[in-house]
């Protein structure tokens, strides 16, 4: 990437940086809905950690994984929005008059996604340990947890981008929320695979690459390392993001072109 | 087409799915340093041609160059070389007008001594420095459009497209944008494409006018030479008795060719204004007038002539 592009996509990022911190309602919803439901399920699951073949015996640690997949969520629709609130406004118009790389402008607005994911990163991982929760890969584990969180956050920032890319519409955006907390539900969200007696919710479960996304982050911190959780959910969340960001740009070649 | 002219359209068309053609082949040509003034009613393609001279929007058929550069195959190039105002001022609210400023001149390739200096600079020139540090979202509409320009200048721009930049504003907003536009193209030499449905805005601030209406150019010159093609002055009358209209239109075409009025009935003068002949030959008649007015030529008698319709309160698209 050239300087100028590095420069474009630094000031697009400081930009969503700064739009981010100045909506105190995008900043909070993600940090304290999915710490609710994490107090809720804590409470609620505590006896599944007595059936047989549960992977351990803190229902709090097993289900720590799942805030940091809604928070990505939440990423989706903040990312999403203010994109689709740019096209609505003219202010896309108005970058695009200006010698900006669509890849620049993407990344850029990335930016205040993965701003807000190192936020809700380091709430979640404090109130998980504060809780009690000891990370099986140890200290590595967390950073190598961040980065994984981070692509994921990336995916679904970038999944945002391209819906407000071919909807223009931060409406739409919102309305298609309550379907990604579907594939949050239909996941090993609340009960790993193994343990899932209904067939269907099974086979939905494995095919569904939320599952995947959650045991990456699951496994660092009750099981340690795990090779094939990870690989699972660094390549499925890498290449969310790759395709994303391509339909993105794409998406965005055509709403620049006018067509 | 050659390159002497700033701005050049040729046959240029737009056509929207199931719409109708939004642009339907316009030809003109602005010199450098000229301000252009665009006039129409509403949806009578303004803004269309300029989105498409600015590359935001392709053209269905035809040619434009700005600045020498093809809209369709030299969109970087054109985008370098202008600046642009379009009809909604395009801010974040969320930004303040220094924020903006910065973006702008960060986007724009200022090297980066130059940015802070560059955004006081225009601050200054809007008269937005005392509340350059706060959000847009607190700016009046007057604000809002004077930051829009300042944006727009940011680099320096040969050509500036300037959509609707006075609609919504106050006089004192309005008269101080227009002094501003005035010295751009003075003493920097910028050519302006301003759209306007504002006769007066385009009498005064324009070197030369093109007329728009449904999609078409229907006259194009000086608002001078305009005028003066019109020529004669028109009087126009309001009977007393909405009955008498067709005797007032009787007597009234003794001293000219009867023109379209909104309000009662007018004739272009033959001559030279001769009103108290007028009022002696309504009298002898014992017509009662609610209203007599003597109008000079304006651009909406220009408009009226070409295409039947009076631009002022025009609202038919």
């Amino acid at each position: 990437m050239s300087a100028e592009a590095a420069d474009q996509v630094y000031v697009i990022a400081r930009r969503s940086v700064v739009r981010t911190l100045r909506q105190p309602a995008n900043v909070i919803a993600p940090l304290v809905f999915p710490l609710m439901l994490l107090a809720v399920n804590s409470a609620g699951l505590k006896a599944e950690t007595h059936l047989p073949g549960f992977p351990t015996r803190s229902i709090l640690a097993f289900i720590l994984a799942v805030p940091f997949i809604q928070g990505a969520l939440f990423a989706t629709m903040n990312t999403g929005t203010d994109l689709a609130r740019d096209i609505q406004t003219g202010f896309l118009s108005r970058l695009s008059l200006t010698p900006i790389r669509p890849v620049a402008l993407l990344l850029g607005q990335l930016g205040g996604t993965v701003t807000l994911g190192l936020l809700q990163a380091a709430v979640y991982l404090a109130v998980g340990l504060i809780a009690g929760v000891r990370f099986a890969s140890g200290p590595a584990g967390v950073l190598v947890l961040i980065a994984l969180y981070i692509l994921v956050v990336l995916a679904f920032g970038a999944i945002g981008l391209f819906m407000a890319l071919r909807t223009g519409s931060g409406e739409a955006i919102q309305g298609l929320f309550p379907l990604f907390f579907v594939f949050l539900f239909i996941s090993s969200m609340a009960i790993p695979r193994n343990l899932m007696s209904v067939t269907w919710f099974h086979d939905a479960a494995t095919v569904n690459p939320v599952s995947y996304l959650i045991e990456g982050v699951r496994s660092l911190i009750i099981i340690g390392w795990d090779g094939q959780a990870l690989a699972l959910g660094f390549g499925i969340a890498a290449t969310v993001s790759l395709v994303a960001v391509l339909f993105a740009s794409r998406a965005l070649e055509q709403r620049l072109a006018g067509s | 087409m050659g390159d002497e002219h700033a701005i050049e359209a040729q046959a240029l068309v737009r056509e929207f799915k199931k719409g109708p053609r939004a642009v339907d082949g316009i030809d003109l040509a602005v010199s450098p340093g000229e301000i252009y003034g665009f006039l129409g009613p509403n949806g009578a393609g303004k803004s269309t041609t300029v989105l498409m001279l600015t590359t935001l929007l392709p053209a269905t058929s035809g040619r434009g160059l700005v600045g020498g550069f093809d809209i369709s195959t030299q969109g970087p190039e054109v985008r370098g070389v202008i600046g642009a105002a379009l009809q909604e001022a395009a801010l974040d609210p969320l930004l303040t007008g220094r924020e903006h400023l910065r973006l702008q001149a960060s986007l724009q390739a200022l090297p980066r001594a130059e940015r802070a200096p560059r955004a006081n600079e225009l601050l200054e020139r809007v008269g937005l420095t005392e509340a350059a540090d706060r959000r847009v979202r607190g700016y009046s509409g007057g604000m809002k459009r004077r930051l829009d320009l300042a944006l727009a200048l940011v680099h320096r721009p040969r050509i500036l497209f300037l959509d609707e930049p006075t609609t919504g504003l106050d006089i004192q907003s309005r008269t101080a944008l227009w002094e501003e536009v005035r010295r751009l193209a003075k003493d920097d030499g910028v050519t302006v494409f301003l759209t306007t449905q504002y006769l007066e805005e385009a009498d005064v601030l324009a070197d030369r006018v093109g007329i728009i209406d449904h999609g078409k150019i229907v006259a194009e010159g000086t608002p001078e030479a305009l005028k003066a093609e019109i020529g004669r002055p028109t009087v126009e009358m309001v009977p007393a008795e909405p009955a008498d209209e067709a005797r007032v239109a009787t007597i009234l075409a003794g001293f000219g060719e009867p023109v379209t009025s909104v309000r009662g009935v007018a004739v272009r003068l033959a001559g030279e204004a001769d009103l108290a002949g007028i009022v002696r030959a309504l009298d002898a008649e014992h017509v009662l007038v609610r209203q007599l007015q003597l109008h000079q030529a304006s651009l909406d008698d220009v408009f009226l002539a070409k295409t039947g319709r009076s631009l002022e309160g025009s609202d038919d698209e």
